[in-house]
């Protein structure tokens, strides 16, 4: 059950692997221009497990000690994810022991296929989805070590590279479309992260785009029909 | 090099790890299973994940200048490039390696 399981999950996440692998190695090479050893970036895959906040992380490492900064950066970061765990109540039900890990790894990447998967037909759901998750994290614990070890050695010039994560959401984005049965959340979404972009600046628009999209969406509830 | 000792760094990344850990499972914490989830939080739970792919969407693009340099030529052009072809083909590996090989030609070698 789980071998089928896990077969069926490595197809759905060969794009997640594809970013995070070069992702990850930016990191590794990013915190070992930094004078870091292999191993913190290890340490930090392992535990923090979070793509932009790792690469804020280098920043806080690399300062004076500020456990208090770090903690609030951290918060300020990572709220979006607090979306990511209410649209996960109910999915999450089923997975048994294997929840927490679930909740602990559940990165933008990893959200965005669960959202957006299916299991095929016969495939036990909650190691599907499990196989998902701890795949992911995989693909960026290697993703960094390699980048950790080998800074300087790429054969190729990987500017742009990042773009995946961009074009990863963009397909998401348009099976979501595609399934909705209302447009509202998207538009919404779109429209209201884009002015408080505009308005707020990039450095703090997210947790206003967040505040927006939670009371539109409160608002509009007899207009958006799921 | 960094001022600070092992044991200091070994403290900044576990109120990182700590802190991102709390931030995933509030919700969890807060609505736990085997408890009815109210109606209102349920509705959010199936309305949030596209807001919030969109929101992501838009996140992405928070760099890109389009007022000065390219105007985000590059960007929009890979970006309708995914969207494209994915409505298409529907092939995900396809539409992102695509996406991403013609981005990076795009900006090393076009603009």
């Amino acid at each position: 059950m789980k071998t089928k399981a896990l077969r069926a999950a490595f197809p759905y996440t060969l794009p997640v692997m594809l970013g995070y692998l070069f992702l990850g190695a930016a990191f590794g090479i990013l915190l070992s221009e930094n004078g870091f050893a292999p191993g913190w970036a290890f340490l930090m895959s392992v535990f923090i497990y979070a793509g932009s906040m790792q690469f804020a992380a280098i920043g806080l490492m690399t300062g004076p000690f500020a456990p208090i900064s770090a903690l609030l950066l951290t918060l300020m970061v990572n709220a979006r994810h607090l979306f990511y765990g209410l649209s996960m109540l109910e999915p999450f039900r089923r997975m048994g022991k294997r929840k927490p890990y679930m909740i602990f790894s559940l990165t933008d990447e990893t959200y965005s296929l669960l959202c957006s998967v299916q299991p095929p037909e016969g495939v036990d759901k909650s190691w599907f989805l499990f196989f998902i998750s701890l795949l992911d994290q995989l693909y960026w614990i290697i993703g960094s070590c390699i980048g950790a070890f080998a800074k300087g050695l790429l054969p190729f010039d990987s500017t742009g590279i990042d773009f995946s994560m961009t074009a990863l959401f963009l397909v998401i984005f348009v099976e979501q479309w595609e399934k909705a049965k209302s447009k509202l959340p998207a538009l919404l979404g779109l429209g209201i992260t884009a002015i408080c972009l505009l308005v707020f600046g990039s450095e703090n628009f997210l947790i206003f785009s967040m505040a927006g999209i939670l009371i539109s969406l409160l608002l509009f509830k007899k207009e958006v029909r799921l | 090099m960094t001022p600070q000792t092992t044991l200091q760094l070994c403290i900044t990344i576990a109120v990182i790890a700590l802190a991102t850990a709390f931030v995933r499972a509030l919700p969890f914490l807060l609505f736990p299973s085997g408890r009815e989830t109210p109606a209102v939080v349920r509705y959010l739970g199936a309305a949030l994940p596209s807001a919030s792919i969109a929101m992501l969407v838009v996140y992405c693009f928070k760099n890109v200048s389009f007022l000065s340099g390219s105007h985000g030529l590059p960007e929009l052009i890979a970006a309708a490039f995914v969207i494209l072809v994915h409505r298409w083909k529907h092939n995900l590996l396809l539409s992102i390696a695509g996406g991403t090989v013609l981005y990076m030609v795009l900006i090393q070698l076009v603009f």
